[in-house]
């Protein structure tokens, strides 16, 4: 499953990254301490997350992330969106809170 | 040039897990018992108390920092200080406009209120005080530099609320007069973990809910006189002013 299916599949908004929208999907975390992403967040997982400063980008960068998303229709900072094209790393929004947003992608990524 | 004792960080009553013994009047005592000459004041998300501690502790020799300590967006605990009441001022309204409308529960949280000279409550904070702000630490930061202002990371070597645990290392922007290492380490031990700390000024201040806790740890500031501005050079390092290792 690539992100542009999860886009489709779950309604997302692109913020930017659009170059990453290829990206391959391995599975997904979910976490607002940066510091526990580090840690624990592993290659091709989408994060979800309601944190908008520019650090999430270096973390997904970092991670080998396939994408972020974005809850609750949080504007991220602008030196975000920046980043995030500058990485590649894809920045998607939902008007959905974490555990419906969660409980969706958990469902799409059961069916594969 | 002198050496003066500064500790940072300290709450009043007014933040909820602020004990109702931390009044202004001895708040300052305790910190002329410990020969402190520097405090800064320093309550969640509230600069109401602050004003007060600096009136009392003028009148003892005692120079009062006068701040709040900001949760940000990020829920990143940033110490704020400014020079001057009106700023303070335009500060607390600031803070009002951008703290969430969750109230408090004084039995759960604790009390927050703010008193007079004489111990009479004249105020008291409905809002909880401890919630994260609307206000992105980007936006904090500028805030506080267009007006003056001191902005300091706090207890950065903390597992939570602190720039470490939110946003998993330090922003390569980060416009800090100084990060504060809380008393759980040492700026020694911690830049041992995080050398790239070694690129800012580091205090340590003793993060006091008790008066008992007050002075526990403490800088060294040398400069020429108790000033805003020469503590600033200080932490800055300007003009022979510095941060010593031990006084």
């Amino acid at each position: 499953m690539k992100i542009t299916d999860v886009i489709r599949e779950l309604g997302l908004k692109v913020l930017s990254g659009h170059e990453g929208l290829e990206n391959e999907v391995t599975g997904a975390y979910v976490s607002d301490l940066l510091s526990d992403v580090i840690g624990n967040g592993r290659e091709g997982n989408v994060w979800i997350t309601l944190q908008g400063h520019h650090n999430i980008v270096a973390v997904a960068s970092l991670k080998d992330l396939a994408a972020i998303i974005i809850v609750k229709g949080i504007q991220p900072d602008e030196e975000t969106i920046r980043k995030s094209k500058q990485e590649n790393i894809p920045l998607l929004s939902t008007e959905d809170d974490t555990f419906t947003v969660a409980g969706k992608l958990y469902n799409l990524i059961l069916k594969q | 040039m002198k050496t003066y004792r500064a500790d940072l960080h300290i709450h009043t009553l007014l933040s909820p897990c602020g004990d109702l013994s931390m009044t202004p009047a001895n708040i300052v005592s305790e910190a002329l018992r410990k020969k402190l000459d520097i405090i800064g004041i320093t309550d969640h998300n509230s600069t109401r108390q602050a004003g007060l501690v600096g009136m009392l502790g003028a009148r003892e020799g005692l120079f009062v920092l006068q701040g709040a300590e900001v949760s940000t967006r990020e829920e990143v605990h940033c110490l704020v200080f400014f020079e001057n009441p009106a700023e303070l001022e335009l500060f607390q309204e600031y803070l009002d406009d951008n703290i969430p409308a969750v109230m408090n529960d004084p039995l759960i949280f604790g009390d927050q209120v703010v008193i007079d000279e004489k111990e009479y409550i004249i105020y008291t904070e409905e809002k909880l005080l401890t919630n994260a702000t609307n206000i992105s630490i980007g936006e904090l930061e500028k805030y506080v530099h267009a007006r003056g202002g001191l902005f300091i990371p706090a207890h950065i070597d903390r597992v939570r609320t602190s720039i470490y645990s939110q946003l998993g290392f330090l922003p390569e922007d980060l416009n800090a007069d100084a990060l504060e290492v809380s008393k759980r380490s040492t700026p020694e031990k911690f830049s041992r973990i995080h050398p790239e700390i070694k690129a800012y000024p580091l205090i340590t201040n003793s993060d006091s809910h008790y008066p008992e806790s007050i002075g526990t740890v403490y800088n060294c500031l040398e400069m020429k006189e108790l000033s805003f501005g020469e503590i600033k050079m200080a932490l800055k390092g300007i003009d022979g002013r510095r941060i010593k290792k031990k006084c």
